[in-house]
């Protein structure tokens, strides 16, 4: 992998990382079912569905890849791009882009770090690696999710993270395009747009959850 | 005008070098940038002191030899323009300026704030050309060439190579001059031949220069002093997709035949 190219290996991150961001807005609109005020029957059938229909579980195994992927080579990039320059300025770099997306590998491993406690908390429940908390059944996500929610400092790390993954594809969506060749000058600008509402919204959805856990769930 | 300069002091490739500290005065406002470092050199060398090395040859933006880092930015805070047509209005009195050289792997320091930028000419060397002779200026319209695709050419052809695209990425990627060299050849009929050949050839030999790779913050297309979009890169991207997906399996000729 170290052997390919600088560009096959941006061009395969930029396919990993595109796949990566439809697979987001699937996973959003699961955890928006938690706000239906049934007791989490709907979101608890949508995990089922997910977590057992044939089509899915296959996915699942290209999703991996793609997470595998994109972080493998955003690794080796990030380590040849320091190389690159081993002897830093004394006056850094202050040309006038855009601030984010020189800390990529920051953001990136913010969520990775995020990502990490995820599966713990809920995949390795899933494949039975990690024991439920007591109480709490293996299948159970939805009171798997409120418990977590409950504890104010977990909500406010899951939604600081959301805020870095926002960051992080505000610049990715629009980079990825690029990296891909398709620079356009009718739809360049509607794509870098469209990339930072689709950030927003990503950012601003998932946080939505444990707010709603946090101040509305069962206060009413 | 008076102003503090941080300079950059290096022997030679090996060396450690440091930022040494300089005060100018008496610069004259509508004074270039290396104007102000003639006057300090001159000074230096009437004290008896060791001038400070740096690169420049015409002096009126075309050449691309010079290559200073001046407060965080290739060529300085002026956009547009190159190191030599930098003036000294575009600081305040009193200012501490820091210059620096390019830093990258691939441009070893020579002395001081000369860098040694021959991996750009070695990109251009594995197939930045046409290998056959094209001849002379044709009549107009024997090769009919869209506007668009004349002006996109031509705009990617004013790279004069200078390497600030390098020094402003903070991965010292050389993208922006492959691409626009890949583009200006590619654009026209007679480059268009090679086009495949060449993209692959250029980005193999980068990636052995050491540059570094592509995270599209744009800061090349900012500082670059001839104003070259990064739509280059996208188009080289393509060009090297397309190459890579789409060419024929190189034929291997036998020795014995």
């Amino acid at each position: 992998m170290l052997l390919y190219s600088s560009i096959t290996k941006k061009v395969l991150m930029a396919l990993a990382g595109l796949f990566l961001v439809t697979f987001l807005c699937v996973h959003l609109g699961i955890n928006l079912m938690l706000l239906k005020n049934d007791g989490g029957r709907a979101f608890s059938e949508a995990a089922t569905f997910m977590g057992t229909n044939p089509v899915i579980k296959s996915a699942e195994i290209v999703l991996f890849a793609g997470f595998l992927l994109h972080i493998v080579f955003g690794l080796v990039v990030s380590i040849q791009n320091r190389s690159a320059r081993p002897v830093a300025y004394a006056q850094g770099n202050s040309s006038e882009t855009s601030f984010f997306s020189k800390y990529m590998f920051h953001t990136g491993i913010i969520v990775l770090i995020f990502l990490a406690l995820h599966f713990c908390d809920f995949y390795f429940i899933k494949i039975g690696l990690v024991a439920p908390p007591p109480g709490i059944a293996v299948h159970d996500f939805y009171s798997r999710t409120l418990l977590l929610f409950s504890t104010p400092q977990y909500s406010l790390f899951y939604i600081v993270s959301f805020i870095f993954l926002g960051i992080h594809l505000n610049h990715a969506i629009q980079s990825a395009f690029q990296t891909l060749g398709w620079n356009h000058s009718k739809y360049t600008d509607a794509v870098k747009l469209l990339g930072s509402v689709y950030s927003v919204f990503i950012a601003i959805g998932f946080s939505i959850v444990p707010i709603y856990v946090l101040f509305f769930l069962n206060k009413v | 005008m008076n102003f503090t300069l941080k300079i950059w002091r290096q022997k030679n490739v090996t060396a450690k070098g440091e930022m040494v500290s300089y005060d100018v005065s008496g610069i004259s406002a509508d004074s270039s940038f290396f104007e102000m470092l003639d006057t300090l050199n001159q000074k230096l060398i009437t004290t008896g002191g060791d001038p400070v090395a740096f690169d420049h040859d015409c002096r009126e933006g075309i050449c691309g030899t010079c290559s200073l880092y001046i407060n965080g930015r290739p060529h300085g805070p002026a956009k547009g323009v190159t190191t030599c047509q930098l003036h000294m209005r575009a600081f305040k009195d009193g200012d501490t300026i820091f210059i620096e050289p390019w830093r990258a792997k691939a441009f070893p320091i020579i002395r001081d704030l000369i860098v040694d930028r021959s991996a750009l000419d070695k990109i251009i060397q594995a197939g930045g050309y046409v290998s056959v002779n094209t001849g002379g200026v044709p009549d107009a319209n024997t090769i009919p060439v869209p506007k668009e695709k004349s002006d996109a050419a031509f705009d990617a052809a004013t790279c004069i190579g200078c390497g600030a695209c390098v020094a402003a990425c903070s991965n010292a990627a050389a993208m922006l001059f492959i691409g626009a060299k890949v583009s200006h050849l590619a654009l026209l009929p007679q480059g268009r031949v090679e086009a495949a050949t060449r993209v692959q050839k250029m980005v193999a030999c980068m990636d052995e220069q050491g540059f570094g790779n592509c995270s599209n913050t744009y800061a090349c297309e900012f500082d670059c002093p001839k104003g070259i979009s990064v739509a280059n890169i996208a188009r080289m991207n393509r060009e090297f997709l397309g190459a890579k997906l789409f060419s024929e399996k190189e034929r291997v000729i036998k020795e014995s035949l």
